[in-house]
């Protein structure tokens, strides 16, 4: 099998006397979308957070595309292919959902220590932003200033905004949260369409999305994985079932 | 719409005033008002830079009057030692203004918030007893320039309407400098940091590096300032490093509206001409002054600038 887009080996972060990430290994194939499920505490948030470098891990490595990552900082990451979302909305408020994407793509087009030329002139720029913005159905927006965007739009600009960096590598973090019941599923049929040109790391709470999306699954509990595999074999597990008890019917009855 | 054409209609008419007033000064006799405006402008050229840290970048620097110092010493010392060109003088004030603010830069941007003002406020407050410490060059007593600058023939700053308009120029020359880096790219890179730092990061941009040249550019144009000011009043000391020095620059930017092209000339103009007629009035003019910034800050929000906005807006 050839190398593994993200392969990430016995992962240890430890926050005092508790383990947030304990022994953590999985690989992401290329073209995958690996999701990555787990009830309330059980270090999603921990792990992604050293998947993007925002937090050292004690011991273990993260490797991208062969190559190791595990101590660089965040915009280096970036460099390489690996874009993300933010569990909770984190956009330019007073940029225009243009700008906010076209910055992203400037960040991967050149050095930005340019100080007289106008970027906003910059048709490349405006193009890649342009076609990022429709990408995820924002483009009438692409003149608003973000802060009187609805949350569902931030949603949608946070991955156009990741798309415009041209990444190996997505990591999406709760993509759906606080979504309504039709903008999730807008969301999930747009996943559906990037899935095609990227891989995919996704992090949610709302199963029926995820056993709609996803090739693997890995289940974290406790800060360790105790499953990993396809949709199917999840739902079978007795583990996963019992990690779950008392929402049984979560792994259950959806997909 | 109609706002911005308020405020846009106050800056032309302010912009015209300060053109024209030389010829005021001519024809009235009024040779006073000249030399209160050329201290004006000066001051609000070093308004502007620091605007562009704190209005365009979100660094509260509280010790940018250090690099009026460093720029007057410059000029100050050369000519004592016998360098009076200002070919040499005004390079030298603002490389000396650049390599200050690429140390203190680079230390003070391993800290944010308040530990930012600080840290900048304590190096301000070092260059200032260092200057005092001075002995070769006047110390505590500050440093007499018995020659300005030399611009062998193309420009006499002994003369005042000259001295104006050079710095009237080098004021309209930053501003315009500003205004073209607020919309390049690094620009847009350092106005995202002050919007979110963390998104900059995710998108890709270090973000120290950018603060940190933003930081050397804003430093190395209050150099000129500094340069300007020792011309004008022939004289430079310890005391124009003084911390309420860089409290008064702050105070003039926030007046005017922090992130605005024209906003800290707004606010130099306003708040040196207050100053200038209270003192007149009053000895205890501080006392009123106070509460008029008070005023303007708190019903002001975007000072100046964002007040002729909503006024426009009705």
């Amino acid at each position: 099998m050839a190398e593994p887009l993200l392969r990430v080996e016995k992962l240890v972060r430890r926050f005092g006397g508790i383990t947030a990430t304990d022994n953590v290994s999985l690989d992401v194939a290329s073209g995958e979308l690996h999701a990555i499920i787990g009830p309330n505490g059980a270090g999603k948030t921990t792990l992604i957070a050293q998947l993007t470098g925002h937090l050292e891990p004690h011991s273990g490595s993260v490797s991208l595309g062969g190559r190791d990552i595990t101590y660089l900082p965040a915009y280096r990451r970036c460099a390489l292919g690996l874009a993300r979302s933010f569990q909770i909305t984190s956009l330019l408020l007073d940029f225009t959902a243009a700008d906010n994407v076209a910055l992203a793509a400037q960040a991967h087009a050149g050095t930005s220590f340019r100080f007289f030329a106008n970027a906003r002139k910059e048709k490349a720029l405006r193009d890649a932003a342009r076609a990022a913005l429709d990408r995820v159905g924002l483009l009438h927006r692409a003149d608003v200033v973000v802060s009187r965007l609805s949350h569902g739009e931030r949603r949608e600009l946070e991955l156009a905004v990741a798309l415009a960096s041209k990444p190996k590598l997505l990591l999406l973090d709760e993509p759906m949260a606080g979504l309504g019941v039709t903008e999730s599923q807008r969301m999930v049929k747009l996943l559906q369409e990037l899935r095609k040109d990227v891989s995919i790391v996704l992090v949610e709470h709302d199963m029926p999305a995820v056993f709609a999306l996803a090739d693997r699954i890995s289940v974290l509990v406790y800060g360790r994985v105790i499953a990993s595999g396809d949709p199917a074999a999840i739902r079978q597990n007795e583990e996963v079932k019992r990690a779950y008890l008392g929402d049984q019917h979560v792994v259950t009855h959806h997909g | 719409m109609k706002g911005f054409g308020v405020s846009k209609a106050v800056t032309a008419l302010m912009l015209a005033g300060l053109v024209l007033l030389p010829l005021y000064s001519q024809l009235s006799g009024n040779i006073f008002i000249l030399t209160l405006f050329t201290r004006i402008v000066i001051l609000a050229l070093a308004a502007a830079s620091l605007n562009l840290i704190m209005g365009y970048g979100s660094m509260m620097s509280f010790g940018h009057a250090a690099y009026l110092g460093i720029g007057g010493y410059a000029v100050g010392i050369l000519a004592q030692e016998g360098v009076g060109s200002g070919f040499i003088q005004f390079p030298v004030a603002l490389a000396a203004s650049a390599a200050y603010a690429l140390v203190i830069g680079a230390l003070s941007l391993r800290t944010r918030g308040v530990y930012f003002i600080m840290i900048t406020l304590a190096f301000a407050q070092m260059a200032y007893y260092v200057a005092s410490g001075l002995a070769r060059y006047g110390g505590d007593d500050g440093l007499t320039v018995y020659k300005r600058s030399d611009f062998s023939g193309l420009i006499n700053l002994s003369n005042r309407t000259q001295f104006y308009y050079l710095c009237l120029a080098c004021l309209l020359g930053v501003i315009f400098l500003i205004w073209r880096i607020a919309n390049s790219r690094f620009g847009l890179v350092v106005q995202g940091l002050r919007s979110n730092e963390q998104r900059m990061q995710a998108i890709g941009f270090p973000a120290k590096r950018y603060q940190l040249a933003c930081f050397v550019i804003s430093g190395t144009m209050c150099g000129l300032a500094g340069a300007l000011l020792a011309n004008n009043t022939d004289f430079v000391s310890p005391a124009v490093m003084y911390w309420t020095r860089s409290g008064d620059l702050m105070v003039m930017v926030i007046l005017g509206g922090m992130g605005t092209l024209f906003g800290p000339v707004m606010g130099a103009v306003v708040y040196l001409l207050l100053e200038e007629f209270l003192s007149q009035i009053t000895e205890y003019w501080a006392l009123f002054m106070g509460p008029l910034l008070l005023l303007i800050v708190l019903f002001g929000r975007g000072g100046i600038m964002g007040l002729l906005g909503r006024v426009g807006r009705g």
